[in-house]
């Protein structure tokens, strides 16, 4: 088996570079709409990369990442509406605190078995948060759920508010950039913890559990933390969610939240560090196309799921990386 | 005192005694070889000291310390390693990263976080010469997969060498390789292992590679020793010849 | 008008009989799922799916029907709907997931997931968002008294059914050829293949056998409860927690764990209901503490 190849990490900088480039000049020139779908685009991202750390890197499929969305999405809105919050950034800590939470306590029940009860479990737990959702709903506002309006979200210790008439497109622009700024930040922590000794020891125990194990590596700790991990990581993308939906529902929590978490690793390639955020903005984009065009998203995202499966494993920019490194073979091979 | 004793050890799966009543010590230093029949109970033994199988009754010591019951974590830092019949090794990382993480995991540095693999200067290095003393060090930077099956052998042991371990439970170091392999495999771990001061004790099948490289032969036979002592000893023992190099298809 | 005095005996025998009917959907459900993935060792997350089919399947032929069959015959519908499910999933397993048995268990359980999202969105498709009910059959059959309570007769069918189930299905794998060649191939598929058993046709049946069970959970339940969407998840979450107290791949432990599962449910529901399944996952939490693979695992 040949090796992919490993672009220099000048050339990976130089690419990075273009893209924050790119994405730091759209609000100028892409208007209003464009912008705020790009946005929540990079807050799925964000929650795509914190799924991947357990899926691509730990080799542990979760079913039920909707859970720690959607407390982050919560803790934003029952701060705001409980406690008067306002300052983005105390949502941001709200939001890493209470999903870092339930994700240190469903990682103590899944993530000591096998692979197959840890996806049921993952799956199960995230359904009993929704039920506990929509049935306490005199605290959570049931399935009309809690409105989290921008009007009343300041960013940067409340230097940037948002009152008034124009405040939409001042919000969505400036919010924008807010997120964008945590999407950085969270890209090079979590490529910081990939390359890590801890990261590499989680593709180990991806890999080959007995040799990890007969290494004295204590399985079931490293998972653990890198479920601590990816729920904080899917956590904060819920909070910086909900102020641009403005309202969050048990949907949020419900199973099929899960599933999108699970399709952009698959569009985009989960063996990959940048395939899953690239499926998420993707998605984000199929989303909203698709659903004016069908009313059986569900059936379509299904049949789409399972043909990626079958024919196209590696995903969207695995199979362009796979393509990338064979016309360079080809023109290697002829000059 | 023994590096490692086993007091009557016992394993039955269903109606067969797979190690029955077995006292083994193994002193420091030795390169010991176990062999036997397929069935023998070779590798069951191995299972059990370290830690892939619990025993049925028996202890087991290492520097008189009881590890009968402790997993397997404990057993590797009381410094016992293995390496696998079926190579395991981490087939998606570089053959570099295999070796580095056992040492990660030695020094306990598999938890850090916030700091780059490449960036520990000193695990590099270390790993590098590792390599390079097993004879692979121009593969460092490619896939464990991609490696010929003699390499993986290789590898397969020196990552369990890595864990700088005083015990080292070699299973089948050279199965499934060409005699020519075999030769150079044993020659290249034989000389390490001894040169680390490291005691071993190599299941093996080939009598061949056994007579020539070890300093002690213990002979199992339907979970029992039947013999043990030097090479020269075994080689003339008649119940050995009877049970053993008579039924042996390589002999 | 004359009060009667409702013994609290009474009540409990109602609750006990309705924690036995729930178990019996329960344990046909686990069943299937356990043995899907006892003998092909892969977990099945459209299972629940393949319930809702059940249901949905049932109440619309019982309403197709009614006009032209009296409610006696209406009964035969039941184990129809099984059987259609039991096609689906036959015609499913050979196309769909045959290829991903070799391949690590990440894509099983996508291919699966896949599945699940396609069955539930088609249920909405075929059907719509409407509940569909077969309330007829139930009544058909009448009340029947324990104590001083009345207790619908329909319930005691879905005990038996359960029971009947259980015990064919025992005396199925354990005392028929079939049996032997399904146990055989569960415990080790190249031994079997080596053997000269069509591993193939054995895993269809598996999957055929597994899916017909599920569609007859669905078929007896929703006479007693109306077909809904999101159905199949809801009782695919309920079941992981019967397959996790009982152990994955057992029959008993589909069996013992339905009957507590249900139990539990029963007695929760009637004293805090919001946190019915917070409690039956917390109940399952500690199972998994003490005994990891559940009562009657297998040990992976």
């Amino acid at each position: 088996m040949s090796a992919p190849p490993v672009p220099s990490l000048v050339r990976r900088a130089a690419a990075a570079a273009a893209v924050l480039a790119a994405l730091l000049v759209v609000p100028a020139v892409a208007g209003t709409y464009q912008t705020q779908l790009l946005t929540y685009g990079l807050t799925l991202a964000i929650a795509a990369l914190g799924f991947n750390l357990l899926l691509g890197y730990t080799g542990l499929l979760s079913f039920g990442h909707s859970a720690y969305f959607g407390a982050g999405a919560y803790a934003v809105a029952l701060m705001m509406r409980y406690l008067g919050v306002s300052s983005m950034e105390l949502f941001m800590l709200g939001g890493i605190a209470f999903s870092a939470a339930i994700a240190a306590l469903f990682g103590i029940v899944c993530v000591r078995h096998t692979r197959i009860f840890f996806a049921i479990l993952t799956l199960a737990l995230s359904q009993v948060l929704w039920t506990l959702a929509y049935k306490f709903f005199w605290i959570t506002g049931g399935t009309d759920g809690l409105r989290v309006p921008f009007s009343k979200v300041t960013l940067l210790g409340g230097l940037i508010g948002f009152p008034g008439a124009d405040a939409f497109e001042k919000f969505i622009t400036y919010y924008y950039y807010y997120v964008l700024a945590a999407f950085c930040v969270c890209v090079t922590l979590m490529w910081l913890i990939v390359h890590s000794p801890f990261g590499k020891t989680l593709q180990a125990i991806r890999d080959n559990e007995t040799r990890a194990r007969f290494l004295g590596v204590r399985i079931w700790r490293y998972r653990w933390l890198a479920f601590l991990v990816s729920g904080i990581f899917t956590g904060l993308a819920g909070s910086l969610w909900v102020p641009l939906n403005g309202l969050t529902t048990p949907d949020v929590l419900y199973w099929p939240q899960s599933g999108k978490f699970v399709f952009f690793a698959v569009l985009g390639g989960f063996r990959n560090f940048t395939g899953p955020m690239v499926g998420a903005v993707i998605f984000n984009y199929l989303e909203v196309y698709a659903v004016a065009v069908t009313e059986y998203w569900q059936l379509t995202l299904g049949v789409i799921l399972i043909a990626l499966v079958t024919f196209l494993p590696a995903g969207i920019v695995g199979a362009a990386a796979r393509l990338v490194d064979r016309l360079k073979r080809r023109r290697g091979a002829a000059s | 005192m023994s590096l490692l004793r086993t007091e009557r050890l016992r394993k039955r799966f269903g109606e067969t005694r797979a190690v029955d009543d077995v006292d083994f010590s193994v002193n420091e230093g030795e390169f010991l070889s176990l062999v036997g029949t397929n069935g023998a109970g070779k590798t069951t033994l191995v299972n059990l000291i370290s830690a892939f199988l619990s025993p049925d009754s028996g202890r087991i010591f290492i520097a008189d310390r009881d590890i009968t019951y402790a997993p397997v974590d404990e057993r590797i830092r009381a410094g016992i390693a293995r390496s696998f019949q079926l190579v395991n090794l981490f087939d998606d990382l570089s053959v570099l990263d295999n070796v580095a993480l056992a040492i990660f995991a030695r020094e306990g540095k598999s938890r850090r976080i916030f700091r780059l693999a490449e960036r520990d200067v000193a695990v590099t290095q270390e790993a590098i010469e590792l390599l390079g003393q097993f004879g692979l060090g121009g593969k460092a930077e490619g896939l464990a997969g991609g490696l010929a099956q003699g390499e993986r052998k290789l590898l397969d042991v020196a990552v369990a060498y890595a864990l700088r371990p005083k015990l080292l439970f070699l299973d089948e170091p050279t199965s499934g390789v060409s005699t020519r392999d075999k030769t150079q495999i044993m020659d290249t771990v034989s000389s390490v292992v001894r040169a680390g001061g490291v005691t071993a004790v190599v299941v093996e099948h080939d009598m061949d590679v056994v007579f020539k490289y070890s300093d002690r032969v213990v002979v199992m036979h339907e979970g029992r020793f039947l013999a043990d002592g030097p090479p020269e000893a075994i080689r003339n023992n008649a119940d050995v010849a009877k049970y053993l190099l008579g039924t042996d298809a390589d002999a | 008008m004359r009060k009667k005095k409702t013994e609290p005996m009474d009540i409990v025998a109602l609750q006990v009989l309705n924690s036995l009917s729930y178990a019996a959907v329960l344990f046909l459900i686990a069943a299937g799922l356990s043995l899907i993935f006892g003998v092909m060792g892969i977990v099945n997350m459209a299972h629940g799916s393949f319930y809702a089919l059940g249901a949905y399947v049932t109440a619309w032929s019982v309403a197709a029907a009614a006009a032209a069959l009296p409610p006696a015959a209406l009964f035969v519908l039941l184990p129809l709907g099984a059987m259609a499910v039991a096609v689906v999933g036959l015609a499913i397993e050979p196309t769909l997931l045959r290829r991903f048995y070799r391949r690590p268990e990440e894509y099983q359980l996508l291919v699966t997931f896949g599945l699940l999202l396609v069955l539930e969105d088609l249920i909405r498709l075929v059907w719509g968002g409407a509940p569909l009910t077969a309330n007829r059959l139930v009544d058909s059959l009448g009340l029947i008294q324990v104590g001083e309570l009345p207790y619908p007769v329909y319930n005691l069918v879905m005990i038996g059914v359960g029971a009947a189930a259980a015990l064919a299905l025992w005396a199925f794998v354990y005392r028929t050829k079939f049996g032997v060649l399904l146990r055989a191939t569960a415990q080790d598929r190249r031994m079997a293949a080596a053997l000269g058993i069509d591993v193939g046709r054995i895993y269809s049946l598996a999957f055929g056998l597994g899916c017909f069970m599920a569609g007859l959970a669905g078929a007896i339940v929703v006479p007693s409860q109306a077909a809904v969407l999101g159905m199949g998840v809801e009782v695919l979450v309920v079941s992981f927690v019967v397959v996790v107290i009982g152990g994955l791949g057992s029959l008993e432990g589909a069996l013992v764990g339905a009957l507590i599962v249900s139990a539990l449910r029963t007695v929760t529901i009637q004293f805090w209901e919001e946190i019915e399944l917070a409690a039956l996952y917390l109940i399952a939490a500690i199972v998994l503490l003490i005994r990891p693979t559940g009562l009657f695992g297998k040990k992976a």
